[in-house]
């Protein structure tokens, strides 16, 4: 009987312990990675919440934008507004989902807290919300010029958040300009 | 008051309900019914986390339960309803996870641990077993140390009665 076998439990559990301790903390249970990252936005036919237009997806184009999903219930959404409000002002297009919620209600809160949104998309029976694997609003996508998602953060948006960000939505301007070049040279 | 009660029963087993959290899903059959309460098991709530969209009363885990119902009624499969649903938000939403690169270890873990374990006990036992009999030297040695003992037993009895 060798005795260096005696040894092989408490390798066994040293080994477990490093693996699972390395794994305590550095999950953000919150924070579950979207399946839709790198993916189009998907498509929808919704009001807007101003003026009861229809839009699709073809009007989340263009210009890079955040997408981000709100409501007048939800608490978190008007810590984050005054944020979104400044974002606005500094140049950064934003589109609004109007996520389970009533549009005067909706109305009601932009026009008491300012409105940073370009346009806001109603969606009182969450179907969109469900499309986009919403789980808490509120929710930002980041979608680039073609309409693809390229990154999304659950919870509120703040100086600290946009930081961790700002290159991402950088390079999805730089991307749009060079497509714009291309085309130019076309 | 009997017949009242008989039309009662008749109703019930014309149709099928799965009552999940209060809401009624119907269903015509009995099989589909099932495949519901099994799905809304399996499939866990984003939100909370811990539970499954059966037990949650998160509001979207509510609208997850319409839309495994809707696109039952639709005729999709359970198959085809779980992806539905881990396209939007991810692998998290399943209570029953498929064997892929990244679940390797949740899936053989246990069975290579057990077989550790299993080949730790046959190599101890089977170390036990093999012990030699004693030799002429060593019998000898442990009658001497018995007669001792047996010495030394007598010997203090003796005290204890004097």
């Amino acid at each position: 009987m060798n005795r260096t076998m005696l040894f092989i439990p408490l390798i066994i559990f040293v080994v477990m312990a490093i693996f699972l301790g390395s794994g305590i903390g550095r999950e953000d249970k919150d924070v579950l990675p979207s399946p839709l990252i790198g993916k189009p936005f998907p498509q929808f036919i919704l009001q807007q919440v101003e003026t009861e237009r229809q839009l699709t997806q073809s009007d989340l184009q263009g210009k890079p934008m955040l997408v981000n999903v709100w409501a007048t219930w939800c608490p978190t959404c008007k810590a984050e507004h005054e944020f979104l409000n400044t974002l606005a002002a500094e140049g950064v297009r934003i589109i609004g989902i109007n996520y389970k919620d009533d549009d005067d209600e909706a109305k009601v809160w932009l026009r008491d807290y300012g409105n940073p949104y370009e346009f806001n998309i109603s969606d009182p029976k969450g179907k969109l919300g469900l499309e986009l694997g919403v789980y808490g609003a509120p929710e930002t996508f980041f979608v680039d010029g073609d309409g693809i998602i390229r990154a999304k953060h659950v919870g509120d948006l703040n100086l600290r958040v946009w930081q961790k960000y700002k290159g991402v939505f950088e390079q999805m301007k730089t991307h749009t300009a060079e497509a714009d070049l291309k085309e130019g040279v076309k | 008051m009997k017949l009242l009660f008989a039309i009662c029963l008749s109703l019930f087993s014309l149709s099928s309900f799965a009552v999940v959290n209060g809401h009624l899903y119907p269903f015509d059959n009995e099989v589909d019914k099932e495949r519901f309460d099994v799905l809304a098991e399996d499939l866990r709530c984003p939100k909370c986390q811990n539970q499954n969209l059966a037990d949650s009363y998160a509001p979207v885990a509510s609208d997850m339960r319409d839309k495994v119902y809707e696109l039952m009624v639709e005729g999709q499969s359970d198959d085809e309803i779980v992806t539905y649903l881990v396209d939007r938000y991810g692998d998290f939403v399943r209570y029953n996870p498929p064997v892929q690169e990244n679940t390797f270890f949740l899936w053989f873990a246990p069975g290579v641990m057990a077989f550790i374990a299993l080949f730790m006990i046959i190599s101890l036992t089977r170390g036990r077993k093999e012990s030699q009999p004693l030799s002429e030297e060593e019998k000898a040695k442990l009658a001497e140390l018995q007669a001792a003992r047996k010495q030394q037993s007598v010997e203090q009895s003796e005290k204890r009665d004097s």
